[in-house]
Parts: C-alpha cells; sequence; structure tokens
C-alpha cells in the first residue's frame, strides 16, 4: 500500500526541535493484530507457506526430474510403483513410470499460479472497474454494469473451452481465459462497496476540496474498499484452482508434459481400479489441504479486516 | 456599497425523493431543502446560520461548496456566479471556499495520516510545491490549530473528536482560503472541548481576515463569534440581520422562540423576554405548509398567514424579517 500509493511524505525526518513523529497504528496494523489471534487462519497461512515452498523447492529436494520415466517400474507400476523410500519415488509413480512426487510439485506450481494470477487480475481489474462504474454512477455505471451482465451470463467454460480450441491449448490461453471472467465478480462487489463509500463525508470533503475523481478513486475509495477485496479475494484463489483443475479433469486444460493437480487427479482417478491408490491420493491431499487452508485463510481475514460487519 | 465576497440571491436547491413505496415507475417528489435564500457576505465577516436540525441549513452550505446542484438562483463569488461557472473555473475556485464538517471523524479518510490529509488540498491546487514545502506548510499549520508536530504521521481514530476537528480546520485553512462554511462544527463534540474550538475558529477567523459562514441549530454558539445572524426555518431564510440586533430585538416570531430557548445572561433583557417555548415538530419538507411554513407552530398565526408568502421586510439597519404581523404582535420588546 504504502509503496503503491507513494505515502512517504511524512516518513522522513521532521524540521529540527520538532522532536520525531512515531508511526501511527493505521487500520492495517489492528486488522494484523485481530488476524494474528485467530488460530486457525495462522495455522493456515502457515500450511499455504509450506505448500508454496513445496512448490518452488521440491524439485532441488526431488531424487528423479518429472520427466525421466524410471524403466524399471515400467509394466509393473502396480506391483513396484508403491511409494517408498528406498527407490527415492517418494509418492510413488503414476502410470508411465514417472516420479509422482516431481509431478506433484510440477502440479502444484501451475495450479498455485493459475490461482494466483486469476486472483491478481480480478483484483486489480475488477475493483479499478467496479470503483469506476460506482463512483461516477449514472449512464456510465449503466453501461459498464450491463457489460459484466452480459459477460457473466456467457458460460465461463464454454469461454474456456473455445479459448483453448481456438488459440490451442496453453498455459498463457489459460491464463487469459481465466483473466477474462475472473474479474465479473470483483467489479460487481467492488462496485457494491463503493456505493457506500461514495457516500462517507470524506469523500465528500475531497470533492470540495476539489480533488479530481481519479485521485478520489485512487486514493480515497480503493484504500477504503481493500479490506472487502482482500477477503474476497483470498476466496477467490481456490475458485481459480478449481476451474483450471476442472478443465483438466476434462482434459482440456494444461497440456503434457505440464501437468497441475486436475490432471493428476484426473489420472489418478482413471488408474484407481489398477489398485494404485496412491496415484490418486497425493495430488488430492495437496489440492483439498489447500483449499480448505485458503477457505480459513479468508475467513480469518475477513473477521480481522471488516469486524463491523458482524 | 462595493460587490460583497459573496451574494447569493434566491438559492434553491430541490432533492428528488421516492415515496417509501419506491415503485421504480412512481414520479419522485420534489424535496425543497433550500427555497429563496438570499444573503450578502463580505469580506473578513462572519455569518451565522441558525435553525432547527432538519431545516436545510448543511444543504445550503453543500450548495455553496458545490457537493450539491441548486435547482435555482445563483451564488455570486466576487461577481462571478458560482453555480454557472464552468468546470475549470469552478475547480479555481474550490481552493477559496472551503468547509469544516459536522462530524469530524466521519470527514477524514480512514486510511489516511494526519499529514496526508492536510496536505491533500495543497496537493491539488498547488501542485508544483515542493515536498519540503508542503510539509513545513502542513507543520505550521498543524501547530496554528493546536495539534503536536509528532502526531503528523497518526490515523484519524487514534485521535479526540476535538483534535479531529483541528486536523479539519487545518485541512480548510492550509491553502488560506477567503471563505470557510462550518457545518455545526461543534455540536458532535464534548461539552468541554466546543468552546475550544469556537475560539480557535473564531481566533482564525479574526486573524486570517477570513469571512466565515458558521452554522449552528441554536443562538448560542453563534452570537458570540457572528457579526451577522440568518434564522432558516424549513428551508426558508425568516430573519437576516446584525448579531446584536437579532439576539436583542428578534422580529420574527420563530426567532423570539429560539431567544427564549438559549437564556440571555443580561436582567434588562431577560425581563422584557417572553418565554414562549415553541411546540410540535418541523413540518415535512416534502409538504410545506402553504403560505408563510412557520404558521403551524407560530403563537401569533392568523388565516391570512396562509395565503401568501410574507415577503422580507426591513426593520432598518439591514434587520430583514419574513413575518408582516410581527409589529402589531404587541410583544415586549427591549429597547435595543
Ligand atoms: N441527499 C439528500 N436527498 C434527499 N433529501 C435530503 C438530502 N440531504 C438532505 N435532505 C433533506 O433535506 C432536508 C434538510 O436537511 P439538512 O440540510 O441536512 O438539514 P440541517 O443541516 O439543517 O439539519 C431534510 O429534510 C433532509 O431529509
Ligand atoms: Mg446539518
Amino acid at each position: 500500500m504504502t509503496l503503491l500509493f507513494g505515502r512517504r511524505m511524512f516518513r522522513e525526518p521532521l524540521p529540527p526541535g520538532t522532536g520525531d513523529a512515531p508511526a501511527g497504528r493505521s487500520l492495517w496494523h489492528d486488522a494484523r493484530a485481530r488476524f494474528v489471534r485467530n488460530r486457525a487462519a495462522v495455522a493456515s497461512l502457515v500450511v499455504l507457506l509450506l505448500v508454496t515452498l513445496f512448490a518452488l523447492f521440491g524439485d532441488f529436494v526431488a531424487a528423479w526430474s518429472n520427466e525421466e520415466i524410471d524403466w524399471s517400474m515400467l509394466g509393473s507400476v502396480a506391483e513396484n510403483g508403491a511409494p517408498s523410500l528406498a527407490n527415492g519415488h517418494w509418492f510413488g509413480v503414476d502410470e508411465l513410470g514417472r516420479d509422482l512426487f516431481a509431478r506433484t510439485v510440477q502440479g502444484t506450481r501451475i495450479s498455485l499460479m493459475v490461482g494466483i494470477v486469476g486472483a491478481l487480475i480480478s483484483v486489480v481489474v475488477g475493483t479499478l472497474y467496479g470503483a469506476t462504474a460506482g463512483y461516477f454512477g449514472g449512464r456510465l455505471d449503466g453501461v459498464m454494469m450491463r457489460v459484466v451482465d452480459v459477460l457473466m451470463a456467457i458460460p465461463y467454460m464454454f469461454v474456456l473451452i473455445l479459448f483453448m480450441v481456438v488459440f490451442g491449448r496453453s498455459i498463457l490461453m489459460l491464463f487469459i481465459g481465466i483473466g477474462l471472467v475472473s474479474w465479473l465478480d470483483m467489479a460487481r462487489i467492488a462496485r457494491g462497496q463503493t456505493l457506500n463509500i461514495k457516500h462517507r463525508e470524506f469523500v465528500e470533503a475531497a470533492v470540495a476540496i476539489g480533488v479530481r475523481p481519479r485521485r478520489i478513486i485512487l486514493r480515497h475509495i480503493v484504500p477504503n474498499l481493500l479490506g472487502v477485496v482482500i477477503v474476497y479475494a483470498t476466496l477467490l484463489v481456490p475458485s481459480m484452482i478449481i476451474y483450471e483443475s476442472f478443465i483438466s479433469f476434462l482434459g482440456l486444460g494444461v497440456q503434457e508434459p505440464d501437468t497441475s493437480w486436475g490432471a493428476l487427479i484426473n489420472d489418478g482417478a482413471s488408474q484407481m481400479q489398477y489398485g494404485t491408490l496412491w496415484q490418486l491420493l497425493f495430488p488430492l491431499f495437496f489440492f483439498v489441504v489447500t483449499l480448505f487452508s485458503l477457505f480459513f485463510l479468508g475467513d480469518g481475514l475477513r473477521d480481522a479486516l471488516d469486524p463491523n460487519d458482524r | 456599497m462595493s460587490e460583497p465576497l459573496l451574494r447569493v440571491r434566491d438559492l434553491s436547491v430541490t432533492f428528488p425523493v421516492r415515496g417509501r413505496e419506491g415503485w421504480p415507475w412512481a414520479r419522485p417528489r420534489p424535496l425543497r431543502a433550500v427555497r429563496d435564500v438570499s444573503f450578502d457576505l463580505a469580506a473578513g465577516e462572519s455569518l451565522g446560520i441558525v435553525g432547527e436540525s432538519g431545516s436545510g441549513k448543511t444543504t445550503l452550505a453543500r450548495a455553496l461548496i458545490g457537493t450539491v446542484p441548486a435547482a435555482a438562483g445563483e451564488a455570486r463569488w466576487q461577481g462571478e456566479d458560482l453555480l454557472r461557472m464552468p468546470p475549470a473555473a469552478r475547480h479555481r475556485h474550490r481552493r477559496d471556499i472551503q468547509m469544516v464538517f459536522q462530524d469530524p471523524l466521519a470527514a477524514l479518510d480512514p486510511r489516511m495520516t494526519a499529514g496526508e490529509i492536510i496536505a491533500e488540498p495543497l496537493l491539488v491546487h498547488e501542485p508544483r510545491l515542493a515536498r519540503r514545502e508542503v510539509r513545513a506548510r502542513v507543520a505550521q499549520m498543524m501547530e496554528r490549530v493546536g495539534l503536536l508536530p509528532n502526531q503528523v504521521n497518526r490515523y484519524p481514530h487514534e485521535f479526540s473528536g476535538g483534535q479531529c476537528q483541528r486536523i479539519n480546520i487545518a485541512r480548510a485553512l492550509v491553502v488560506r482560503p477567503r471563505l470557510v462554511v462550518c457545518d455545526e462544527p461543534v455540536s458532535a463534540l464534548d461539552v468541554s472541548v466546543q468552546a475550544q474550538v469556537i475560539n480557535l475558529l473564531g481566533d482564525l477567523g479574526r486573524d486570517l481576515g477570513l469571512a466565515l459562514i458558521f452554522i449552528a441549530h441554536d443562538l448560542a454558539v453563534v452570537k458570540h463569534i457572528c457579526d451577522r445572524i440568518l434564522v432558516f426555518y424549513l428551508g426558508r431564510a425568516m430573519e437576516l440581520g446584525a448579531a446584536r440586533d437579532v439576539v436583542r430585538e428578534p422580529r420574527h416570531p420563530y426567532t423570539r422562540a429560539l431567544v427564549a430557548a438559549a437564556p440571555i445572561p443580561d436582567p434588562a433583557i431577560e425581563r422584557g423576554r417572553r418565554t414562549a417555548v415553541l411546540e410540535g415538530d418541523l413540518p415535512s419538507p416534502l409538504a410545506p405548509p402553504s403560505g408563510c411554513v412557520f404558521r403551524t407552530r407560530c403563537p401569533i398565526a392568523r388565516p391570512s398567514c396562509a395565503a401568501a408568502i410574507p415577503p422580507m421586510q426591513d426593520f432598518g439597519g439591514g434587520h430583514l424579517a419574513a413575518c408582516p404581523h410581527t409589529g402589531q404582535a404587541g410583544h415586549g420588546e427591549a429597547p435595543g
């Protein structure tokens, strides 16, 4: 925040003789104190950090790479491919004899990235779009929100699948497709909040001073929206991950040799009948644990950021 | 007389409001919050505006600072009509007219520090000012309103109500305006700090040669620091005159009721006073009484009051009141 809006103006030393100016306790400080008191939320944050570390550095500890096929396993995956510390396949191997640990690292990376990129696009685009529509109101608001309504009426799956088919299946297309739909809900939420904020007196005071609409939106509306936006964004990350997983589960998302949680779960599920249950359970474990942590985190953030809304 | 700083003529503000049922196709009804208000304000002069809550004082202030549109009339700022100015010119004049709001905490952005809040008008109106200069001006202003320099990085919620109002005052004054509109600046504050804030405003107004419009819901606050007083009832001006005349020789029955409600520590005046206590509530501004809007609560109302809106009558020395019957009412009037 501080860096984004250049609020450092008064952080520099004051003229001599005026003593020093201690930093104030912003509303963010208070929110942090409330958040830290929520055990479930803090535990979730730790779990998410661990999952992120796993995605970032799992490659360095893995005994096998995600592309190598362990030829000794081929044809006998069900008998020999189970998780084992001895042969370095800690999570076992997939049906082609590739190391599942390395594959899970790779899948976690892509799934987290989809979630984070989707949420970021929705935060930036959705918040600015919604705040602009809400602040100006009137006809501009009407037009902008009808655009959102129309885009929402198009089934997102259809859009994504169309994208994949027309432009070829690539991660970039996946991101663009998810980015295109993810901001719609956020725009509505930001607009609703803006309608409340713009009638508060400090906004009127800014108008009276002569602050231009652009600065009012960026300096007064958006910072006061941010609590709600952050909470909603943490709840959006899981839904982005689920979208992607669902598409990959349908076989339309990421393409081999890339993978994601959805793709891994799909592969695991299709092999279940052969008794290689670990192929399903390891990716599923990461998927479920991450989603739960995100939900708890969102809850904790909501309690911390909007204490009066409850 | 030369052109006053601000000349307001027949200013009206109307809000379209929907009925309680709120059918989307129902025609909104006009709520005339301010009607045909006229007054002049000279440079350096202070005008008190007094009226019950809901009488349209805040709306009048908002029309003057340009946050609600006026339906009719004009507000000439040194001859130029503020209400019909092109946006660029209006923006330049926003610097000259600043406002201090009623709820001091609500008027401050909770995500900004005191320093950022006070600096904002400077950044808007003097964008080329060096940062060092901005900091110096902010520090100087904070000192002037009685805030400590080391409070510059504190957030509004860390201040008391009185200190928040000081931040509001500093923000209003930092760009050196010519007129400051104070909308009930102390009614949300503890009684113990009200006097400090009023005195601060009075001192600043005098020292900086500011014109002040000081809004209050009773006479007690304004009669000390204002040169003239405008009495407001249901969106209309009832009486206008020098503070001394209005308080000592109220002409309008409504002003008399207001004076009666505020005890005056002067036996000579106390004796001559009739203690008329106002009964009933303010009528709805959606359906104001015909003719004189005050007639439904007026002790000297007569049938003719419903017929026509009484015009302002001059009682000499710029003392105006909108009541044709006040002279014949036979109320004891203290010698002026
Ligand atoms: N934005 C608005 N929309 C509709 N009605 C309003 C609005 N603002 C004020 N009013 C109405 O205008 C009248 C005058 O209000 P106000 O100016 O706030 O009075 P005061 O400041 O004297 O208490 C009230 O009846 C109020 O309900
Ligand atoms: Mg008011």
